[in-house]
């Protein structure tokens, strides 16, 4: 087969390609821009709530609803519109094809089309900024009533309470929803069909597993939030009361049908995070991963949990207390899978020889953080002590000790790993790793204090402290102050990042085939792939795991080489 | 940048429309699995919703139901007729296939129109106002299910109609089986719709 993709125009080479890296490209730049954004929004109610009162450089001064407004728009965005595209749309496009060792996905034009249904989530999303009534400002739960109450009893006027932040953001979910179950179901019939020869299911790089895996538990939980975000849409424009306790509807009921989602979400975005970590920890341990198959059943259990965990976000929702304890056990069983998974991590490590490149540096922050927010997981999901820490900015700092390893530390990870790959440049060492350091260091100097202050009552979502005399002593102020420069830093220290990304795409230095001597098939091809992935379709021999071989010259084994 | 691809990767045994099509009718299945897991819960709190369902008709939705049933055997013969690649018994099956859906969306829209001139619609304004806002619940619950599958009957009716343009011309005969699957698809989900909205009093 002959392809000549240079006589392609521009717009269906880099706009609307059915190319699974151009699209992975695109998922990836989208990504970046809406964590710039949501970064922007920390920034600003960050500043806010160290220095209450004061002007905001760069933004002015922020009144109670816009800061409401920014926490809900900052918690959307990360979660939805950055850890999403990134770790699953992005990473599962660029490395599926190319770790399994096929030419594309199984169906290229719904793999476009998901792309485009996600930019134009994000587009509607981004619209609610500027229509009259705001963004969305409720929490970005979307709880009813806050989320319901659009409608007037007098006159519907469809158009007006079409046009409001609660109706945007509510329609940008679910298109971003649609296009995840489109990528999605094209991931799992990639990864059922297209696979080389010889690629057994068993010899599947776990990053390919973790990502279907993801893909599963998102396309069997994603359910309720549909149908919960049609009948929220149905309250917010034509007047029903679904979610309306004064004609027998329950508010409760929206918040199983979030959480029956947004809790297996974590775990979605996890997956392709925790699968990263494995294949960066076994390369630069030079050492096969520590139960391979292990790892697998441990996450089979896991997503069978995920859908038995959800009400402890819902503990002071008035739920009955024997289901509280029910969740609660569920909860706290659900950490003995990932528990094996984080320890089978640390045994690859052991008696590894190990290369602290880059990438290795983000998997093991990746480690040492999460483990702060797995074990904080464990006292949250006991009923009795989330009763009392409900809501306070414990809660914050236990999700971003989880959600910021995941997006963040395996997005870098996988970033300074698959680079040299996907680009054919080298990026520069020394940047890297500085910015490794002040991400690492400013994270905890911004998340560690927080736990201080919610252990001691603050709660999550109040602008300005000063009415509350217990919350205001010299500690509080000065640990709020110091979390807020902190994270400012953290910020900043994405600058050099960026600088280095721009820098090398221009004049890095080219890369080899296999830079780090890795044994997965998207190495044995050139940086960057050609248009196809490979110029002859490999052969699976072995498990992709083959290091360290003391029958081999050298320490590694790529998956295709015929001995 | 001309390059000879000399292997293509191997294809595994299943073929790949039916395995996405799976894919998405388990995709579908839990959306209205989570619509109708809620409409049980709440019958179950207010056993006064029995009232409520003795307005829907039961014969026109005991007809809808032979109408969708009698669609599903024609898709089994169109699909049949496909693999016979016999493109003018596929078009004429598929044709009936329509017909049948046309049918169904005309019979419920007598039914809509009969129940929103009782003062039965989405806001029920006349049940609330008399204090019976439970009662307002049940048809929220019923327009939204009932509503959800006729949009699904209509993008199964469009997929049908995209795929019969298709093999008249002679081209794309396996996807008469992909439409076939998600019209068995959108029967399945009335068969549970039938008996929760109407049957149950």
């Amino acid at each position: 087969m002959n392809i000549a993709h240079h006589e392609m125009s521009f717009w269906r080479r880099y706009i609307f390609s059915t190319d699974h890296k151009v699209i992975g490209f695109q998922y990836l730049i989208t990504g970046l821009i809406m964590a710039a954004i949501g970064g922007y929004l920390a920034y600003v109610f960050r500043y806010n709530l160290a220095f209450p009162a004061e002007s905001i450089p760069l933004f002015g001064s922020l009144g109670p609803k816009e800061y409401n407004a920014f926490i809900t728009s900052h918690g959307a965005i990360m979660i939805f519109w950055v850890a999403m595209p990134l770790l699953l749309a992005a990473l599962g496009n660029l490395l599926i094809p190319t770790m399994i060792g096929t030419d594309d996905m199984a169906f290229p034009t719904l793999n476009m089309l998901s792309y485009w249904f996600f930019f134009l989530s994000a587009i509607v999303l981004l619209l609610s900024f500027f229509v009259p009534s705001g963004p969305f400002d409720g929490g970005w739960t979307l709880y009813p009533p806050l989320s319901a109450d659009a409608y007037i009893n007098t006159e519907p006027d469809i158009w007006k309470s079409f046009m409001t932040g609660g109706t945007l953001i509510i329609l940008a979910l679910a298109l971003e929803f649609v296009s995840m179950l489109m990528g999605g179901i094209n991931f799992l019939v990639t990864t059922i069909n297209k696979r080389a020869k010889g690629m057994t299911l068993l010899k599947m790089p776990i990053v390919v597993w973790f990502i279907n895996f993801a893909v599963i538990d998102f396309m069997f939980s994603v359910g309720p939030i549909i149908a919960g975000a049609f009948m929220l849409l149905l309250d917010r424009v034509a007047g029903t009361g679904f979610f309306d306790a004064y004609r027998g509807g329950d508010p409760v009921l929206f918040q199983h049908m979030f959480w029956f989602f947004g809790h297996p979400e974590v775990y979605v975005l996890l997956f392709p995070s925790l699968g990263v970590i494995a294949e960066v920890i076994s390369t630069f341990s030079r050492k096969a991963l520590f139960g391979y198959k292990f790892i697998i059943k441990a996450s089979l259990i896991a997503i069978v949990l995920s859908v038995v965990v959800w009400a402890h976000h819902q503990f002071i929702a008035g739920i009955d207390p024997r289901m509280a304890t029910f969740f609660s056990i569920g909860t706290i069983l659900i950490s003995i899978p990932f528990a094996g998974i984080m320890l089978s991590y640390i045994a690859t490590l052991w008696g590894g020889n190990i290369q602290l490149k880059v990438p290795m540096m983000w998997a093991l922050g990746f480690i040492a953080i999460f483990l702060v927010g797995g074990l904080t997981g464990l006292y949250l999901g006991s009923d009795t002590f989330d009763i009392y820490v409900h809501d306070t900015s414990f809660v914050v700092a236990h999700f971003h000790y989880t959600l910021f390893p995941i997006t963040f530390f395996g997005f870098f990870a996988a970033f300074y790993y698959w680079f040299p790959k996907f680009t054919g440049r080298m990026y520069n060492t020394v940047l890297a790793k500085i910015h490794f350091w002040f991400t690492f260091i400013f994270f905890q100097g911004f998340a560690f204090p927080i736990f201080f202050l919610g252990l001691d009552g603050q709660h999550r979502r109040i602008n300005d402290y000063s009415a509350f005399d217990s919350l205001m002593s010299s500690w509080h102020i000065s640990f709020r102050q110091f979390a807020t420069i902190s994270a400012i830093i953290l910020i900043l220290s994405q600058f050099i990042f960026l600088f280095n990304l721009l820098k090398s795409l221009r004049s890095g230095k080219k890369s080899e085939e296999n830079p780090w001597k890795a044994n997965t098939l998207e190495w044995q091809t050139t940086s960057p792939p050609p248009h196809g992935n490979f110029v002859k379709y490999p052969q699976v021999y072995r498990d992709p795991y083959d290091y360290g071989n003391p029958d081999m010259k050298e320490d590694y084994l790529p998956q295709n080489k015929v001995i | 940048m001309n390059r000879t691809i000399t292997v293509r990767p191997g294809l595994r045994d299943i073929p790949q429309g039916r395995l996405g099509m799976w894919l998405l009718i388990a995709g579908e299945l839990v959306i209205f699995g989570a619509a109708v897991v809620s409409y049980l819960l709440m019958r179950i709190r207010y056993p006064e919703w029995g009232e409520q369902a003795q307005y829907t008709s039961t014969a026109l939705g005991a007809l809808n139901t032979f109408v969708l049933l009698t669609s599903s055997f024609f898709v089994v013969k169109a699909h049949k007729a496909s693999l016979a690649k016999d493109s003018k018994n596929v078009v004429r099956f598929l044709s009936l296939t329509l017909l049948c859906g046309l049918i169904f969306l005309i019979v419920k829209g007598i039914e809509y129109s009969t129940e929103i001139s009782h003062g039965f619609t989405l806001r029920s304004p006349g049940l609330v106002d008399s204090g019976q806002g439970v009662a307002s619940l049940f048809w929220m619950y019923y327009y939204l299910m009932t509503g959800l599958h006729g949009l699904h009957v209509l993008a199964g009716m469009i997929a049908i109609f995209v795929v019969m343009l298709q093999v008249r011309k002679g081209k794309y005969f396996h996807r008469v089986e992909l439409a076939g699957m998600y019209w068995h698809m959108v029967d399945l989900i009335w068969i549970f719709l039938f008996p929760l909205l109407y049957i149950l009093k």
